[in-house]
């Protein structure tokens, strides 16, 4: 029986099972005897075995039947809940992560079949299991969410299944790390011929960065690749050295499961150093780049685990995924746009009513009618798409919780993680980009921010550590703060660190604020030097979280108390952002303020606009509040009316009176960017498109207070 | 770009004086519409448009000519240009036609004096039948110019 007309709800529906059974696994280990998060766990499990079963998932089916097992014996209180048990669940909760990936990838669930895994399940079941074993498995099962570069040299399951083959049949399996000069203008050109090279040898099993990143040129001097061969090592290097602007190869040869590091190391040494010279002579621009210690450049997320045998796969570079992307609707906004449709179907029968000569009526004014009515109806269209388009940030916060319980036990830190603002909500592209740079800042806090709970009791702070997610909307941009109360950043070091390196003058740096000196971690390959003197590492790859921002239109920036703890803000314009905004009358022209800036409007008579050291300020329920009079800002005439209306804005604790001279009213705003040539006005967020098709500019409040 | 071949220019009016933009660079030419002034913005910028649910800024030519005000009257145009990655409107007061001209008809200007500055100018086309005498521009010097880019 065909499937695949099944197979995208079975993903959807079990992505969404397998977060609930993140969500609720949490749970559970805070409160291990509720009965009823342990009866929805089961639950969810059970649908998720049935559905993986009817899908004829067997190897997903067996792994979720034996979390049943371990599951249905906790539910009858035989088995006590510990947090290495959890552990195992939430590996067992990463297979079946993996499990779905590899369907969405190739529709089928791959070879891997997690046997430690089920293994460990046993042994819980029958009482014997050995904590001190937990640990094991982390490694062999690469996970999306474990990926911190310990595990750059654990193959992908499936190429470890076709090594073992490889060697079984009698070949060799070698790692092999190029290294390309500085340079080297065609990066992927040469890329290629020591790839075709290697083809003519034997077959590549794995390549880091993919072949797909690897054309693109989206990678440093160095990749990475692992090949089969019958050829020798000293071969191979021979042929790869051969092709032009190569400066370095490192060809490692793997062996079955115990690695021979030790073996490989003695050359590995040897020819990074000839690598490293290489790169002298050619001034190396990036010295952080080519360090020895660096092994695992690539971070092993790019890790494709789609390179399967070359000749029974189709090559997975640039094949997309078998199920597409997809956007839950709330049914009521579908409903909307359901409306809208059946509108524009009544506006078309009148036109063609108007145009197939149907005369009794006045045609004119029909006509007009219509084209306005059709007006109308586009631009409701139009909105309401672009709302179906927008999902609440919820999506990517809700994989934190889970994440951040797994990095603190690795580290043994006490961590609570605090959310808010999950409803917020961000265009689907944005959202789709904004978990990894996330992800970063918040392992960046929980690692480097938090400071261990020993030194934590010596500076007298509460064991716990605490990190705040929050999202809001702040005028015409949405904000995520990640916040922890940790050690905070020493500016000093920083500037010192700015200093050794050299590459800013010294009165540069002399002169800047401590807010430059704070953006300086924002520099690609700042935090690599810091590194290696061994301060404090914060800021490792902040440059990956701030080019990944900055592409989206955003930016990112840092506050920090030392000893107090950092925050994070990253702000996100809202390029496709509807708002809720005030439109009001400046003059003759029309300007829309930000609704959710807005505290309150008030009627005044220019009597109680007082003076206070040269800046107009009233008197508001006791409260000073300067005002602004926009039309000066402006640049416009100003009124001398006697009647003002103040719309009073608050940002933070500040809040500021601008004068107004009418309203026009409350409406739902397409927020568009001015473009880049105007982008330096920055009293102006944007602008939006009007009802009558004219633009209004939108103030930006936050400049303005 | 060949260098033999002929170029096609659009040809514009300022104070009866004829212009001409290479025509690769002309998007859409449009007719007047309502432009919101931009505050702050560099004098040369009349202030931003709506292109079909886009907003792009448009300059005034004669702000930058250094000429007169002038009412719209219903020649009044909006040539709007295609920058590397945006597009920007301006202000003419008339256009004429697209001409075809040859690089060989077209002579340096570094000795004319004007109220125009010289740096705008790329050269002066001559069209073969007849007497037209064609102003050529460098239209992106004219944008970074109008946006203060580069000063």
């Amino acid at each position: 029986m065909d499937m695949s007309q099944y197979l995208q709800i079975f993903i959807e529906e079990s992505k969404d099972n397998l977060q609930s059974l993140n969500e609720n696994l949490l749970l559970l280990e805070s409160e291990p005897d509720s009965e009823q998060v342990i009866n929805d766990i089961f639950r969810v499990a059970h649908t998720l075995k049935g559905m993986a079963g009817t899908m004829g998932f067997v190897k997903m089916q067996h792994l979720t039947h034996s979390i049943e097992n371990v599951l249905s014996e906790i539910r009858n209180g035989k088995l006590h809940v510990t947090s290495d048990m959890v552990d195992i669940l939430f590996q067992c909760l990463d297979a079946l992560e993996n499990y779905v990936d590899q369907i969405i990838k190739t529709s089928a669930e791959g070879q891997e079949e997690y046997k430690e895994l089920l293994v460990q399940l046993e042994a819980i079941l029958k009482g014997n299991f050995a904590p001190a074993a937990a640990t094991a498995p982390v490694e062999a099962a690469p996970t999306p969410s474990s990926n911190d570069g310990e595990s750059a040299y654990v193959l992908p399951a499936e190429v470890e299944y076709i090594k073992k083959q490889a060697i079984d049949a009698g070949l060799n399996v070698y790692k092999i790390n190029v290294l390309l000069a500085s340079t080297c203008m065609l990066k992927a050109a040469r890329a290629f011929i020591v790839f075709s090279d290697l083809e003519d040898m034997g077959d590549i099993i794995l390549a880091e960065p993919n072949a797909q990143e690897i054309e693109e040129e989206k990678f440093d001097q160095e990749f990475m690749v692992v090949v089969t061969t019958g050829e020798s090592v000293e071969r191979v290097k021979e042929v790869i050295m051969a092709v032009a602007e190569v400066d370095g190869v490192t060809v490692e040869e793997l062996i079955l499961r115990a690695s021979s590091e030790e073996e490989t190391k003695e050359e590995t040494k040897e020819e990074t150093k000839e690598a490293a010279q290489a790169q002298d002579q050619g001034q190396g621009p990036q010295p952080a780049e080519v360090q020895p210690e660096k092994q695992h450049t690539p971070p092993p997320a790019s890790a494709p685990p789609a390179s399967a045998p070359p000749a029974s796969a189709p090559p997975a570079a640039g094949k997309t995924n078998v199920a597409g992307k997809s956007v839950r609707v709330n049914i009521d906004r579908l409903d909307t746009l359901m409306n809208l449709v059946s509108e524009l179907i009544i506006v078309k029968t009148q036109l063609e009513g108007i145009s197939g000569g149907d005369v009794q009526t006045n045609s004119e004014t029909n006509y007009s009618d219509s084209v306005e009515y059709l007006e109308r109806v586009t631009t409701s269209l139009h909105d309401a798409v672009m709302k179906v388009r927008m999902v609440p940030v919820e999506s990517v916060f809700n994989r934190f919780p889970r994440m951040l319980r797994d990095v603190s036990r690795k580290l043994g830190k006490n961590i609570d993680l605090i959310m808010s603002g999950e409803e917020t909500e961000l265009d689907r592209t944005v959202i789709d980009e904004i978990g990894d740079p996330l992800i970063h800042l918040l392992r960046n806090a929980a690692d480097h921010g938090l400071e261990t709970t020993k030194e934590r009791k010596e500076v007298e702070k509460p064991d716990k550590g605490t990190i705040h997610l929050r999202a809001y909307q702040d005028g015409n941009s949405v904000v995520i703060e990640v916040e922890d109360d940790g050690r905070g950043i020493d500016v000093n070091r920083i500037k010192q660190k700015a200093l050794d390196r050299g590459d800013i003058p010294r009165e540069v740096v002399e002169n800047m604020t401590d807010q430059e000196i704070m953006d300086l971690l924002f520099r690609p390959s700042f935090s690599m030097a810091q590194k290696i003197t061994d301060l404090s590492g914060r800021g490792v790859g902040l440059d990956v979280v701030k080019s990944k921002i900055i592409a989206l239109g955003g930016n990112v920036e840092v506050a920090t108390e030392l000893g107090k703890g950092s925050k994070f803000r990253v702000r996100l314009p809202l390029t496709l952002a509807i708002i809720q905004a005030l439109m009001v009358n400046i003059s003759s022209e029309k300007y829309a303020i930000p609704l959710n800036n807005i505290q309150n409007i008030e009627n005044i008579n220019s009597s109680q606009i007082k003076l206070v050291q040269n800046q107009e300020v009233i008197v508001l329920r006791n409260q000073v509040i300067p005002v602004v009079r926009l039309d000066t800002i402006l640049e416009l005439p100003s009124s001398d009316k006697d009647d003002l209306i103040v719309v009073v804005v608050r940002k933070g604790e500040k809040q500021v009176g601008f004068v107004v001279d009418s309203l026009i009213g409350q409406q739902e705003i397409v927020i568009k960017p001015l473009g880049k040539y105007l982008n330096n006005i920055h009293m102006i967020a944007g602008a939006t498109i009007l009802g009558n098709g004219e633009v209004a500019l939108i103030l930006d409040i936050n400049t303005l207070v | 770009m060949d260098i033999t071949s002929k170029q096609q220019y659009v040809v514009f009016e300022m104070d009866k004086q004829n212009f001409g933009i290479n025509i690769q660079s002309v998007q859409i030419i449009e007719r007047m519409k309502s432009i919101m002034r931009v505050p702050k913005s560099h004098l040369a910028i009349r202030g931003v448009m709506n292109l079909r649910g886009e907003i792009i800024p448009v300059i005034d030519i004669r702000r930058l000519f250094n000429m007169d005000e002038l009412e719209n009257t219903e020649f009044t145009r909006i040539m709007i240009l295609r920058m590397e990655d945006a597009l920007v409107g301006c202000i003419v007061d008339k256009v004429n036609e697209v001409l075809d001209i040859d690089p060989n008809q077209i002579e340096a200007t570094s000795t004319m004096h004007g109220k125009i500055d010289s740096s705008y100018i790329i050269g002066v086309g001559k069209v073969i039948d007849g007497d037209e005498i064609v102003t050529l521009l460098n239209h992106e010097r004219l944008v970074e110019v109008a946006f203060g880019i580069n000063e």
